[in-house]
């Protein structure tokens, strides 16, 4: 690992650190009996009692609880397997159980690629504790030393004398192991693994595939009321709330058992049948108080003029002395849209708040944490509030799944019955927490040996919200920002350059303030893919500048080897051959090929793409994308090339597509055909590679393709055309802009 | 007049007590609680809603329940049996081909658009059992995936229609 690896990811690990500090302090105050009456009393669990994880029962299965949930990623099924690897038992001999604040314990949220990085070894290192303390059961029951003895299935036997052998079940069956998780059980090492780093199927698929599967949406309660939330259609400028100034109740006088709620400015529709909320939401007649001017037409000159609260991210060297020494500089400008989770199912929650508790049912990627808001919206304390998860569909990030339980909950509250909210396609597209969009100064210069000598990148963005639109305008606080603190919200430092030997680097973060913005929370591989798009293109310039093949010049330019695997494999796979000039075909269809690197934090991604551009009509399809991933030890790569295909397929969607629109009132990207997305027809074929490092621990697998992926691209497109586009998405327009006039 | 309103869904005869106009998606989600066809978006853009109506793929979540009356409506819970009466099997699979290919080439993430795709690609091979790449490519467009599955979902497609010509021979 560089150095620039290991000092810069600091920022977001340290906030995962501050969490894990939570959960000590947590268990000192006075938490939950662990697996005492289970699901009764208010979480976390106690993380140090192996029963807060696991629970072996009569039949000789076990039930393993866990704080990260599925998204449809499979991190259940990698889970289960350095469960069952510790503990000596089958996939099929274990049922998982996430997501529950009075059962499961709190690994913090499900986001930034973490479970297996970080969630893994949790559930590891408790699980080891599981067999050694069944080992020392067993050892006594079979008269022998804990050494002679072996597990396979659950079932303990000694070595070499299979007659005698005892069942976990039989040892333990039902009751509490009540022993702790010390971290000194012997782990199993790696070289002996027989699940871990294999394709075991994922095990939520046969339900999926079935239709049995319980999705949020599924979720239903006796007695329950359907609610809809009535928000203005697109959001106005961040800051500005929503204020209603009149609502006409008589405009849906018409449905019967509809009913207006209001909370602060908070309003929502609830009627016994859900096609009757459906209605009134869209028909209930609600007078806003204007809000500011979003930046329509001016979004990044607005971005540039700003008082910007300023970060170095990285410094090495000199790039003020380093610059002169360059016999050839690349340098431009960059801009890269807004864009949402949009998540294929709307958010979902079902809540059912009585006077002294509430249980709330959502989507949320963080059940504690959405506990929390959810207590101050109702006025109860955390512990009052049961929050239990059930999948929606992929989210990526925070959309607007805060927004769907609070709504639920406010609604639940005011009338008294159980309250499902589904938000309609409009809430979610509109009231989304946008992927800020990033404005970027670029430059890069190299010495006669190509060698590069000087770096420097210059980026703008807004930062997130901490809380949702429902929690701010139901308590009319003003929300709250996080502009700082993380490696995601500043520039990345590991997706701008840091993959390079490079004497001289700087890179400042410009953080814009987010008032009179849209809002803003981590999406998917936060801005890697603007950073990627912007440095990958700059790097590739110099290449094409001195005519070296550019796979060539970013080896020259590499110092270490686990990039190197990375761009190496990719290249393979792709069957590369060196590159030095663009084409200068005056065909209408061109097609050129281009790779990229990237990373989130600590994985690494490169990929190769191969696309054909319609210099008449703009349009580019991207053909075949190349990606291949070291995270480490891949706990199931099967589950890896899984991601890796998404994350190409979803970064060729937002590269190419993708872009939330505004006007100065508010957002009108609202549905699937004003904020497309790649089609069935138009995917590529990818192959996925995954750079299996069994020595080396595991890292995060679902966004670390997504920076390169978009690079690739990008710098593709300059193979096929000898343009360059410095502003995504890779639009017809744009494209036929950019080619205006290069036709001899 | 609600009384009378009864439809047929997988086989079984459904008296509905929503009103007419309420689209089709709601009182098989909220009545009969089926677990395939799902909400998406409610503007026939992303097709997770798609059930069958007499074999035809349609979109429930703009289909008023009143105008599928004395038609043959087909969830993703249908389809086995589905595909036994059309291929005259002497009897109803645990899963239609598909469902199994979906899970032999592990397609899905979330596997919230798996109801539509399933049912859209049931349509394509009950019409045109081999279907070629492009085919696949055009019949499926309709159909959204936000976790970036089309892939897999293709090969899924070609494996369940090589299982299926395997069958029939």
């Amino acid at each position: 690992m560089n150095a620039m690896h290991a000092d810069s990811s600091f920022s977001r690990r340290a906030l995962l650190k501050s969490g894990g500090a939570l959960i000590v302090s947590f268990s000192l105050a006075g938490v939950a009996p662990a697996a005492a009456a289970r699901g009764d009393v208010a979480g976390p669990p106690d993380p140090r009692a192996v029963d807060s994880w696991i629970a072996i029962h009569a039949d000789n299965t076990a039930t393993i609880y866990f704080g990260k949930i599925e998204m449809g990623q499979g991190n259940t099924t990698g889970m289960l397997q350095i469960a069952g690897e510790e503990l000596g038992l089958d996939i099929s001999q274990m049922t998982p159980v996430r997501g529950d604040t009075n059962v499961t314990p709190d690994q913090g949220a499900t986001s930034s690629s973490t479970s297996i990085e970080y969630g893994g070894p949790a559930v590891r290192a408790a699980a080891a504790a599981a067999r050694h303390a069944m080992l020392l059961l067993a050892a006594k029951k079979l008269s022998c030393q804990i050494g002679s003895l072996i597990v396979s299935k659950g079932v303990v036997s000694v070595d070499g004398e299979p007659g005698r052998s005892v069942s976990y079940g039989d040892l333990i069956g039902g009751k509490l192991l009540k022993a702790k998780v010390a971290g000194t059980a012997p782990l199993r090492p790696a070289n002996q693994y027989t699940l871990v780093g294999t394709r075991v199927p994922r095990v939520d698929l046969p339900d999926k595939m079935a239709g049995k599967y319980v999705h949020m949406q599924h979720v239903r309660l006796p007695g329950m009321l359907h609610g809809r939330v009535v928000l203005p259609r697109g959001q106005r400028a961040y800051g500005a709330g929503a204020k209603p100034l009149a609502i006409d109740e008589s405009s849906i006088k018409h449905i019967s058992t509809a009913r207006v709620v209001r909370k602060g400015d908070f309003v929502g529709v609830v009627a016994e049948q859900e096609w009757d909320a459906v209605k009134a939401a869209a028909q209930l007649k609600v007078t806003w108080a204007p809000t500011p001017a979003l930046p329509a037409g001016d979004l990044y000159e607005r971005m540039r003029a700003e008082k910007t609260h300023d970060t170095v991210v990285a410094s090495r060297g000199d790039v003020e002395t380093g610059f002169p020494k360059a016999i050839h500089v690349a340098g431009a400008t960059y801009r890269c849209p807004y864009q949402g989770h949009m998540p294929f199912a709307p958010n979902c929650a079902v809540a059912d708040v009585k006077s002294d508790s509430a249980l709330v049912m959502s989507s949320t990627q963080d059940v504690y944490s959405a506990r929390r808001f959810l207590a101050d919206v109702l006025g109860m304390k955390p512990e009052q509030v049961r929050v239990q998860y059930h999948e929606g569909s992929g989210t990526f990030g925070r959309s607007c799944y805060g927004d769907a339980e609070q709504s639920a909950a406010i609604l639940s509250q005011s009338v008294g019955r159980p309250v499902r909210v589904q938000f309609m396609r409009w809430d979610e597209h509109g009231w989304d927490q946008y992927g800020p969009a990033h404005l970027a100064d670029v430059r890069a210069g190299i010495d006669a040996d190509g060698n590069l000598v000087a770096y420097e990148y210059h980026g703008w963005q807004h930062g997130w919200t901490v809380t949702s639109t429902v929690y701010d305008i139901s308590l009319q606080k003003p929300g709250v920002e996080r502009a700082s603190g993380s490696a995601s919200i500043t520039v990345n430092p590991m997706s701008t350059g840091s993959m390079y030997k490079v004497p001289n680097r700087k890179v400042v973060s410009h953080a814009v303030p987010m008032a009179g913005y849209l809002r803003g929370a981590a999406l998917r591989s936060p801005l890697d893919l603007s950073f990627s798009f912007a440095s990958e293109q700059t790097i590739d310039e110099l290449a094409y500048a001195i005519k070296m093949d550019s796979l060539e010049f970013r080896r020259k330019n590499i110092g270490d080897k686990r990039w190197r695997g990375v761009l190496d494999a990719a290249a393979a796979a792709a069957n590369w051959t060196p590159r030095t000039a663009s084409s200068h075909s005056d065909a209408d269809v061109v097609t050129g090929r281009g790779i990229g690197l990237g990373t989130h934090h600590v994985s690494y991604g490169a990929a190769v793409a191969d696309i054909e551009v319609n210099r008449r009509t703009g349009n580019i399809v991207v053909k075949k994308i190349f990606a291949a991933m070291d995270v480490g030890l891949a706990v199931n790569p099967g589950l890896v090339e899984n991601q890796i295909i998404g994350q190409a397929v979803q970064s060729v969607s937002r590269v190419l597509k993708e872009e939330v629109t505004f006007n100065k009132t508010g957002v009108t990207s609202l549905d699937w055909n004003s904020y497309p997305v790649l089609r069935f027809a138009e995917h590529p074929e990818v192959v996925p590679i995954v750079v299996q490092r069994m020595e080396e621990p595991s890292s995060g697998a679902g966004e670390e393709v997504m920076g390169a992926t978009a690079a690739a691209v990008a710098n593709a497109f300059f193979d096929a055309t000898g343009s360059r586009l410095r502003q995504y998405p890779m639009t017809p327009e744009r494209v036929r802009t950019a080619l205006a006039g290069t036709r001899s | 007049m609600t009384d009378d309103l009864k439809i047929k869904v997988n086989g079984k005869d459904w008296s509905v007590a929503a009103s007419p106009d309420t689209p089709l998606l709601y009182v098989m989600t909220n009545e009969m609680e089926l677990r395939g066809p799902r909400f998406g978006c409610g503007l026939a853009q992303c097709g997770s809603c798609s059930v069958l109506v007499d074999g035809v793929e349609t979109r429930s979540c703009i289909t008023p329940v009143a105008s599928v009356a004395g038609k043959a409506v087909t969830t993703l819970e249908g389809l086995p049996s589905l595909y036994a009466e059309q291929n005259k099997l002497p009897q109803v699979p645990a899963l239609h081909p598909l469902q199994q290919a979906f899970i032999e080439q592990q397609a899905a993430h979330c596997g919230y658009c798996y109801n539509g795709m399933t049912i859209k690609a049931s349509e394509l091979l009950a019409q045109n059992p081999r279907p070629s790449e492009a085919e696949i490519r055009t019949h499926m467009n309709g159909h959204l995936c936000r976790c970036g599955t089309y892939g897999r979902v293709m090969k899924a497609i070609q494996l369940a229609s090589a299982m299926m010509t395997e069958n029939a021979r």
